[in-house]
């Protein structure tokens, strides 16, 4: 080989090796803004994220000790009844959108779902808004779980449509040859074995409409004092972080901090649950 | 009597699922016809100029879109900027080079959490950490030290649509055939020429699709934003002054508004933002369409 040569093939070899480092470095940067997110958060919120927290009502500008007990309980509330809405609607459409595909509706619906899934989340906060808060005349939890119901929707639908195409035709034959009728088949066999699927999907959804801001800022609204009346303004965990972020109160701050320690943890254990679970 | 019953349940059941289908193209057409319905007032009164105006101030009856539309896409297109040499680093990385299970695991991991931190939590971060820190370069500059502003915003989107480009980027590398990655290897190709003149030029429009999506995401992301940019109603002058963006601006001053034109309006804002981001959407899901880009 000629020195020129290898003084070119070295020269390739050093950029590759540059450009291996390079990439390499670049994608584990990425560790940084986690690592000082969740420092952050778990530093601030660590000390505040104890008993009163959990079973204090806020406590008034000046006073400390106050806690987040009428935002967690919101929250579950708000979200469950979501849930309730979201999921057998969303297995519904799923099982239609996986087994009538040769209905007329079936592209149409399809659509629907993906656009529903496009559109920008303060945007179901404008239309719950339009709809139940208007009419009413005061804002209310079940303005917002219903919000974050359509939000879920898809997430459910999709997971239940990707399973259930996935189950082998042999399985529903072996059903309809025992006899059952298509009734029988899609309850007793079909949903059953789809149910890790489904499930994933599910937790999946909770965890993304657990941490959604935008779609309660004028359903849910917030509110300071505990409330379990779904038709009234009702605080939850994400409104409280978004309230108290802003204000110049550091009791508030701190209560802040630890409200999205909880959150967080809540939220990524959801979905680190859900991705295993598929496993 | 048993089998009878149990037709009609069977007969029920499919009926059930069928009109689930036609209950759910219902609630999507209510849901833009609502959207429509209620912009109406501000679409007649203020027609073409709500577009092009460049000033809102509700308390005059001025009412513009252009500083929010600008706002718009001024931070996503930054946050995409941002994020480009690191969500191709990540697809390279991840769907090329990446043998190792522990560390594709770390990797994936990395990305489902950065994709899973509430927007909100983001946002609270953002105003508590890295504004301070934005406030003291501008102080060194001796721009004037808002902090918050497009710069803040961008720099928390970037973070955030990172996974959603990551997501197509790494499927496409991955899939790109190994006769021809082994072909040019056996030419004498090092990994960095195959990636360079096959992995990505093969997999371009996957590439190009996944950034399309993450820049869909960016300009329909809400609460990060909305405590970040300053919430200024005016045209940025600069990257660094505080604005505002469609979406930011609906969750600020919604709930506050009572004239009906003034609701109407901010509602029409939000059928530009849902025009802007199906629009960004449809032309992602376009490319992945028409150049029969693989994806697992």
């Amino acid at each position: 080989m000629s020195t020129q040569t290898r003084e070119k093939l070295n020269q390739r070899l050093l950029i590759n090796k540059i450009f291996y480092k390079l990439i390499e470095f670049l994608s584990f940067s990425l560790l940084i803004p986690l690592g000082l997110i969740l420092f952050y958060i778990i530093k601030n919120g660590i000390a505040y994220l104890n008993l009163d927290f959990f079973l204090n009502m806020p406590a008034p500008v000046g006073e400390t000790g106050g806690g987040a007990f009428n935002a967690i309980i919101g929250s579950f509330m708000i979200v469950g009844l979501a849930g309730l809405i979201a999921i057998p609607l969303g297995i519904l459409i799923g099982i239609f959108l996986g087994e009538f595909k040769d209905h007329k509706m079936n592209n149409l619906t399809r659509i629907a779902i993906e656009t529903l899934q496009g559109i920008p989340s303060i945007i179901y906060g404008i239309v719950a808004y339009v709809w139940f808060v208007l009419p009413f005349g005061n804002f209310s939890a079940f303005s917002a779980s219903f919000a974050l119901a359509l939000m879920m929707l898809p997430m459910v639908a999709k997971a239940t449509e990707e399973t259930i195409v996935m189950i082998p035709y042999t399985l529903k034959e072996a059903s309809y040859a025992l006899g059952a009728n298509y009734y029988t088949t899609i309850i007793k066999v079909i949903l059953p074995s789809c149910m890790k699927g489904i499930s994933s999907g599910v937790l999946i959804g909770i965890s993304r409409i657990l941490g959604e801001t935008a779609p309660l800022l004028f359903t849910a609204f917030g509110n300071a004092f505990l409330n379990f009346n779904m038709g009234k303004p009702m605080n939850a965990l994400p409104l409280l972080i978004y309230n108290y972020a802003s204000s110049p109160y550091q009791e508030w701050q701190q209560i802040a901090w630890a409200a999205s320690l909880f959150l967080i943890i809540i939220v990524l254990g959801l979905s680190i649950i859900a991705k295993n679970v598929i496993k | 009597m048993i089998k009878i019953s149990n037709k009609r349940k069977n007969k029920l059941f499919k009926s059930t699922l069928k009109f689930s289908g036609y209950f759910t193209v219902f609630l999507i057409a209510l849901f833009l016809i609502t959207l429509i319905y209620n912009s109406f007032l501000s679409l007649s009164t203020l027609s073409l100029p709500f577009l092009f105006g460049s000033k809102w101030e509700p308390n005059a009856g001025n009412f513009g879109a252009a500083p929010f539309v600008i706002g718009t896409l001024l931070t996503s297109l930054l946050a995409l900027l941002i994020s480009i040499p690191f969500s191709l680093s990540l697809s390279v990385y991840i769907g090329y080079f990446l043998k190792n299970k522990k560390r594709k695991n770390m990797l994936e991991t990395l990305m489902d959490l950065l994709a899973g931190i509430p927007s909100v939590i983001y946002g609270f971060w953002g105003l508590m950490i890295l504004v301070p820190i934005i406030i003291s370069f501008q102080t060194k500059l001796g721009v004037v030290p808002y902090g918050v502003g497009i710069l803040a915003a961008s720099l928390i989107l970037a973070i955030m649509i990172i996974p959603y480009s990551v997501s197509l980027g790494k499927d496409v590398i991955n899939l790109v055939p190994s006769d021809l990655i082994e072909a040019a290897i056996a030419l004498g190709a090092t990994p960095y020429e195959v990636v360079k003149h096959i992995a990505i030029p093969y997999s371009f429009s996957g590439l190009f699709a996944g950034h399309v999506m993450a820049f869909g995401r960016a300009i329909s992301e809400t609460m990060a934003v909305t405590m970040v940019i300053g919430n200024r109603n005016f045209i940025p002058k600069s990257l660094m002054d505080p604005a505002n963006t469609l979406a930011s601006v609906i969750a600020n001053e919604f709930g506050e508004a009572s004239d009906p034109l003034y609701v109407s309006s901010l509602i029409e804002l939000g059928l530009i933002l849902l025009l802007i981001t199906t629009t960004v959407n449809i032309i992602g899901k376009f490319i992945v369409k028409a150049y029969h880009v693989h994806t697992n």
